[in-house]
């Protein structure tokens, strides 16, 4: 059982004006796994390195099972941690850098080779362990890693994007290693990455994160249906998130730029006026694959369709990303393969204004 | 088939100066004193080519029954084994504590170790015979002022040496240490962050991380540094001249006394082969380990 809190938290480096995290604070259950996404920059790498020790916390408090922790040293934490570039000490063996912790803590030798025959196992490099670092691939690499932190038998997993050195296909694969690796040990795990499909793909709660603050924290179905802010909308979602500058105008909205104007749904345009934005501007956000090209969807709703063209039609094979054009907005639609449009051709779509979102275009807050 | 030869002597053209350089001024006069080390060529032998004589290895069978080059010999083991280890220890030990910080007073401390390396042997020499002075010199009024005795540094036999080494050793720690301080900040941080969750200390961090990640430096700088030590010859020739009675005389300045000052130019070759091949072998023989470590 472990518990980590953090609690408004701050981070500033010493020759820096500015805060690189500003009141971090989130609740960390046992065996969760959390995610920490975000740009570059975001802060959520010096947050994990603030867990693990690394950094130090200029305001807050870190409790690891309700006991502050600020001052204590990295070793006394009981944290394992993955880094990036793996950070395998070169000149040792697999085996040593397995036990390298092991032997430093005084474990017995059958224990130390027990933990680290056991690992191996786990990790599936039970034949490697004589070899160095350099004569492994990178997933490999990785693995051991992994391993590494795996013999120490932690209750807390730092990952600090531990994938982000390794090809496209490793990745995917190692990604899902890691997931079931989780659900084998039940190790409470924080991990960080930059690739909002790693957060998607295997957090139990995603913290997005950007110059320094917490943006939204929540599981992936949440943040991915309904985002916080505009940032959240934008980041999450491949392809993103479409955009569109536009007025509410009695029962529609109007983008004059651009030409168009879509009905808005009853529920949606009651909560717009409620909130006070008849006639105001507002942002709207709609995903890729809720532009809709199907007849039956237009003959439905003929009242929220825009006639574009298609710019590039990019076939994935199930479906088609068509790149589409109105006015000067250009804006992405997934749709099914079946309806392959051809580039340059002229399209109605249909936008499903129901799964739409509204921001306010000042504070890019969700209003919708 | 012409420009598929130009392009094979293309590489050869780039490389022929310098190997021309290295031929006129390394490889003959090494193949020349070789040859010379088996004559009895001296003086006359200059003005007379006719009074030249091979004699085969007596200048080498003489050699090894003269007990000032056997001295020599000693002594120059005596620098090597005392010289590079202090070398190597030292200015590893300074490059470490110097990596520790980045602020200003670290970098002053690089130069301030720095400078020694870049300053003239001679020059330097000359001002710390005047520190080792018995009765006038810093060192010894520094002792003094503390409550100890005079030391004889250059004018006690038993002293002497350590004195030169002491010399020596100031002298080539700023290079080594730049050579290890750039090797040091080549070692990745989260090599030592690692480490740090692995729960090693910082002592433990230097012995498991640091040393390890030098192992090509401190080959380098062990093996310039013993070939430079085997070939000690400007701190005892500014200082001592190899006195007092020889304690301090090294095999270079042997040689040197030899050639140049006696002009038995025979044996002064001889004997700088002797040197040679101690060189060579000692140089072998940390090949040898170095790569019996690697492969084990």
């Amino acid at each position: 059982m472990v518990e980590l809190n953090l609690e408004h938290i701050y981070k500033k480096y010493d020759n820096a004006d500015d805060y690189s995290v500003t009141d971090f604070s989130l609740d960390i259950k046992d065996k969760e796994f959390v995610v920490f996404v975000g740009p570059s920059g975001c802060g959520k790498s010096t947050t994990i390195r603030m867990i693990a020790g690394l950094e130090d916390i200029t305001e807050g408090d870190l409790l690891i099972d309700g006991k502050v922790v600020n001052d204590e040293l990295p070793k006394n934490r009981d944290i394992a941690m993955v880094f990036q570039n793996y950070a395998l000490y070169p000149h040792m063996s697999v085996y040593d850098n397995m036990s390298f912790g092991l032997k430093l803590r005084k474990y017995s030798k059958e224990d130390i080779d027990e933990r680290v025959h056991n690992a191996a196992r786990i990790i599936g490099l039970e034949e490697y362990l004589d070899r160095k670092p350099a004569a492994l691939s990178g997933g490999q690499r990785q693995r051991v890693a992994l391993g590494r932190a795996i013999v120490r038998d932690a209750p807390i997993f730092l990952m600090d994007e531990p994938l982000s050195n390794l090809d496209a296909k490793l990745r995917v694969s190692m990604r899902a290693e890691i997931a079931k690796l989780h659900r084998r040990l039940q190790t409470t795990t924080i991990y960080v990455t930059h690739d909002q499909t790693e957060a998607m793909t295997m957090a139990d709660r995603i913290v997005i994160m950007k110059d320094g603050k917490i943006q939204q924290v929540g599981t992936p179905q949440e943040v991915y249906d309904n985002p916080a802010n505009l940032f959240v909308g934008s980041f999450i979602g491949s392809p993103a998130m479409n955009f569109f500058d536009v007025t509410l105008q009695n029962n529609r909205i109007l983008d004059r730029k651009n030409n168009f104007s879509l009905e808005v749904p009853e529920g949606c345009l009651k909560v717009l006026q409620s909130k006070g934005y008849a006639g105001k501007r507002l942002k709207l956000g709609i995903r890729p694959e809720d532009i809709h090209t199907e007849n039956t969807f237009i003959k439905v709703f003929p009242n929220a369709t825009i006639k574009t063209t298609v710019n590039v039609s990019e076939l994935l094979g199930a479906e088609s990303q068509l790149y589409c054009k109105v006015g000067d907005q250009e804006f992405i639609a997934k749709v099914n393969s079946r309806d392959h449009i051809q580039p340059g051709a002229e399209l109605i779509v249909g936008l499903d204004l129901n799964k739409g979102h509204f921001f306010d275009p000042e504070t890019e807050l969700t209003i919708y | 088939m012409k420009n598929n030869l130009m392009k094979k002597l293309m590489p050869y053209t780039f490389i022929f100066p310098a190997l021309l350089l290295l031929i006129l001024f390394s490889i003959i006069p090494i193949i020349i004193s070789l040859v010379i080390s088996f004559t009895n060529l001296d003086i006359t032998g200059l003005g007379n080519w006719g009074a030249v004589k091979f004699i085969g290895l007596s200048n080498f069978i003489n050699l090894f029954h003269d007990s000032l080059f056997l001295q020599a010999v000693g002594n120059t083991l005596f620098y090597v084994v005392i010289g590079v280890p202090a070398v190597i220890a030292l200015s590893l030990a300074i490059a470490i504590m110097i990596n520790f910080g980045q602020n200003r007073f670290f970098k002053l401390m690089r130069l301030v170790f720095y400078t020694p390396s870049i300053t003239n042997t001679v020059a330097v020499a000359v001002v710390w015979t005047f520190m080792y002075n018995p009765s006038t010199g810093l060192i010894n009024n520094i002792l003094n002022q503390i409550g100890l005795g005079s030391v004889g540094w250059l004018t006690d036999q038993n002293v002497a040496k350590i004195a030169l080494i002491i010399l020596a050793v100031w002298k080539a720690i700023g290079l080594n240490m730049l050579i290890f301080l750039a090797a040091l900040q080549g070692i990745p941080k989260d090599f030592y962050e690692a480490a740090e969750l692995d729960g090693a200390s910082w002592w433990q961090q230097t012995i498991h991380i640091t040393i390890p990640s030098l192992k090509f430096s401190i080959f380098f700088v062990s093996v310039t540094t013993l070939i430079g030590w085997f070939q000690f010859f400007d701190e005892p020739f500014v200082m001592t001249k190899g006195g007092p009675l020889g304690s301090t005389n090294s095999v270079a300045l042997f040689v040197y006394q030899n050639g140049f000052q006696q002009s038995n130019f025979g044996y002064a070759a001889s004997a700088s082969f002797v040197m040679f091949a101690a060189i060579i072998l000692a140089t072998l023989i940390q090949f040898k380990l170095q790569n019996k470590q690697q492969n084990g």
